[in-house]
C-alpha cells in the first residue's frame, strides 16, 4: 500500500494481508490461542514509536486491512493547523502524528470512517473523503476554496 | 504467610466444608464467587479463611455466576491460582464461559456441587449439571463423599496445572447427600497438603511485562479447528497425568483414586454403572446381594467423567463372565438414551463379551435411590442374562409414580 508519511525502513506496517500468515498444523498453534505481539526484544517497547517495534505476525499492526475500504480520507498538509483532533478521534489510530505535527493517513488500518473529516475545525477542510480508487494528487490539485460564512 | 489452620487427624466435616478446606490448603490467590443452593458453603469458608488470616488471597464478589467464571478467566489469565463453586443454574449461567476457559487453557479448579436444573425449580441434587458440563472441554472428576470432596480437589490443582496439561477442572460432588453429611474426614497438615500441589507456576501470563500477550484471540476457519483439535488432544492425554496425580497421592496419603472405579467385577455376571453419591449405595446392594443371593453383581464408576475414560471402561467390561449391564443416569435425558449409557455403550461395543446393555433414568430432583431398589435392578440384570436378551424396555425409569414408563426394545430375529 502507498503510505502517507515518513515510513522507516524496518517498519512492519501492513507487511502482509490479513489472514496471509502461515498456515499451522494442530501441533504448531500456540497453545490457548496465546498470541504474542512481539518477536524480539520488548524492552522500551512503550517509548518506541510503533514503525521501530518488532511487532509479531499476529499483532494487526504488520496486517494490512486497505481493502475492507471503499471510501478515504486525503490530507491536504497545506490547509492543517495541527490542532490533533482527528488522531485524538480516529477509532483505529490511522492518524500519523509525531511530536504533535500531523504526517498523514495510516491507509493500512483506515476503514475509511470519515471522523476525521467530521471533526476537523479547518475552512477549508484539511481532510476530505474521496473514491477510493481516486488519485490523491488530483484531489490534492482540486481541493475547494475557503468558504464564506453567510450572513 | 498465611496462619497455619489446626486440624485434627480426624474430622467431622461435610461434603462443602472438606472443598473449602481444600481451596484453602491450596492457597487459592484468587475466588470470584456468587452463591447458589447447595454449593455456597465452599465459597463462603474461603472468604472466612481470608478474612482471618487463613489464606493469603483475594475474594471478589461479582453479580451473577457469568461474571464469577469471567473472573475467574481474569485472574487465571493475568497469573494466578483460581478456584470457584457452584451449582444448577448457576452452573447453566457460566457455560458459556466454561467454554472460554478450556479454550484459553487456564488451570481454574470449579467446584461444582450437583443440582438439578429447573424447570421445575427444585434444590436437591442431580446429575444435570454436572452433564451439562460434559462438552465444555473441562476435566470432570467425581466425588462419592466428603473424603473424596475434599481430596479430589486438591488433585484437581496439580492435574490441571501440570505443564501438559493447562486445563481447567471440575470437581463434582452430589448436592446434600454428599455437601451436606457431615462424615469423617482425614486431612493432610497445610503444609504437607500444599507442598502435593507445589507453587503455582504460570504460563503466558498477563502481568509478565517483558512478554505482552493477547488472550481470547478471535479466529475463523482458518484458525478455530486446529485449536480445537490441539485442545482436544491435551485433554485425552491428560489420562496419564490423572493417573500419575492420583498415584503420588496415594504414596502420601494410601488412599487410591482410579480413572474408573470397579468393585467385584472380576468374576461379576452383572454390572451396574452409575456415578456419585450413589455408587456407594450400588456397592452395598451388591455386596449384599452375593452374600444374601450368591449373584455375582460388580459395580463400574467412572471417577473420571471427563477425558471420558473409554479406555479403562472397555477394560472393566471385557470379562467372559459378564453377561447384562445396567446404566443408570441421573439426569433427565431429553429425548434420547441417558449419556452414560451411550457412552458406555459405545466402549462396550469394542469388547469380546459383548453385554446386554440397558439403561434406567434415576434420582431425578433429589428422589431417593436406595438399597432395595439397587437390588432389584441387579436382579432384573440376572433375568436378561439368563434369558439372553433385554426382556424390559432398553430406557427405563426407577422410582417414578405412574404407569409404568419405558423406550426401546431388543429386535430379535
Amino acid at each position: 500500500m502507498s503510505i502517507t508519511g515518513s515510513a522507516i525502513g524496518t517498519d512492519k506496517r501492513g507487511i502482509r494481508e490479513l489472514g496471509g500468515e502461515e498456515k499451522l498444523g494442530w501441533d504448531e498453534v500456540e497453545q490457548g490461542v496465546v498470541l504474542s505481539s512481539f518477536d524480539g526484544s520488548t524492552e522500551n517497547a512503550a517509548f518506541l514509536k510503533p514503525e521501530e517495534r518488532e511487532y509479531s505476525d499476529f499483532n494487526s499492526y504488520t496486517a494490512t486491512v486497505a481493502s475492507w475500504r471503499i471510501i478515504k480520507p486525503v490530507y491536504n498538509r497545506d490547509i492543517c493547523i495541527d490542532c490533533q483532533n482527528c488522531w485524538v478521534w480516529c477509532p483505529d489510530t490511522s492518524i500519523i502524528s509525531r511530536d504533535k505535527q500531523m504526517l498523514g493517513i495510516d491507509y493500512d488500518h483506515c476503514k475509511g470512517c470519515g471522523v476525521c473529516v467530521e471533526v476537523c475545525p479547518t475552512n477549508p477542510k484539511s481532510l476530505l473523503m474521496f473514491n477510493e480508487a481516486s488519485d490523491n494528487d488530483a484531489e490534492l490539485a482540486g481541493w475547494p476554496v475557503k468558504e464564506k460564512k453567510e450572513k | 504467610m498465611a496462619n497455619e489452620y489446626e486440624l485434627n487427624d480426624v474430622e467431622v466435616w461435610d461434603g462443602n466444608f472438606a472443598a473449602s478446606q481444600a481451596l484453602r490448603q491450596a492457597q487459592v490467590d484468587v475466588v470470584a464467587a456468587y452463591p447458589i443452593t447447595p454449593s455456597t458453603p465452599i465459597v463462603e469458608g474461603y472468604g472466612g479463611y481470608v478474612a482471618n488470616g487463613y489464606v493469603d488471597g483475594e475474594f471478589v464478589m461479582v453479580e451473577s455466576e457469568h461474571a464469577a467464571m469471567s473472573g475467574c478467566i481474569g485472574a487465571s489469565a493475568a497469573g494466578g491460582r483460581v478456584a470457584t463453586a457452584t451449582s444448577s443454574q448457576g452452573f447453566a449461567l457460566m457455560a458459556e464461559v466454561l467454554y472460554q476457559a478450556s479454550g484459553m487453557r487456564l488451570p481454574i479448579v470449579l467446584t461444582v456441587v450437583n443440582r438439578a436444573l429447573a424447570s421445575p425449580l427444585n434444590v436437591r441434587g442431580d446429575h444435570s449439571d454436572m452433564y451439562l458440563g460434559r462438552d465444555s472441554g473441562w476435566i470432570q472428576i467425581d466425588a462419592f463423599n466428603a473424603q473424596e470432596a475434599y481430596d479430589l480437589p486438591l488433585c484437581a490443582f496439580k492435574i490441571g496445572e501440570h505443564l501438559d496439561v493447562r486445563l481447567p477442572v471440575m470437581v463434582h460432588q452430589d448436592g446434600f447427600t454428599t455437601s451436606h453429611k457431615a462424615q469423617n474426614v482425614y486431612p493432610m497438615k497445610d503444609q504437607i497438603a500444599y507442598n502435593f500441589i507445589g507453587k503455582f507456576v504460570p504460563v503466558d501470563e498477563m502481568l509478565d511485562f517483558t512478554r505482552p500477550v493477547t488472550h481470547g484471540a478471535q479466529t475463523e476457519e482458518d484458525w478455530h479447528y486446529e485449536h480445537k483439535a490441539k485442545q482436544h488432544k491435551a485433554l485425552m492425554d491428560s489420562r496419564t497425568v490423572i493417573d500419575d496425580v492420583f498415584a503420588k497421592f496415594k504414596e502420601l496419603t494410601g488412599r487410591e483414586y482410579k480413572r474408573v472405579e470397579t468393585y467385584m467385577m472380576e468374576d461379576a455376571e452383572v454390572a451396574l454403572v452409575l456415578l456419585g453419591s450413589s455408587v456407594e449405595t450400588a456397592v452395598l446392594a451388591a455386596k449384599q446381594l452375593r452374600d444374601e443371593e450368591g449373584i455375582k453383581v460388580g459395580i463400574v464408576a467412572p471417577r473420571c467423567l471427563r477425558p471420558f475414560p473409554y479406555d479403562l471402561i472397555r477394560d472393566a467390561l471385557d470379562t467372559t463372565s459378564l453377561k447384562a449391564v445396567c446404566c443408570l443416569d441421573k439426569s433427565a435425558p431429553g429425548g434420547a438414551m441417558g449419556a452414560l449409557f451411550n457412552e458406555v455403550s459405545a466402549a462396550a461395543y469394542t469388547t469380546k463379551a459383548r453385554p446386554l446393555m440397558s439403561n434406567y433414568i434415576y434420582g431425578l430432583g433429589g428422589r431417593d435411590f436406595a438399597v432395595d431398589e439397587a437390588k432389584r435392578i441387579m436382579k432384573e440384570q440376572v433375568a436378561h442374562a439368563n434369558a439372553g436378551h433385554i426382556t424390559t424396555d432398553i430406557q427405563q425409569f426407577s422410582g417414578l409414580r405412574g404407569p409404568k414408563l419405558g423406550f426401546f426394545q431388543t429386535r430379535r430375529g
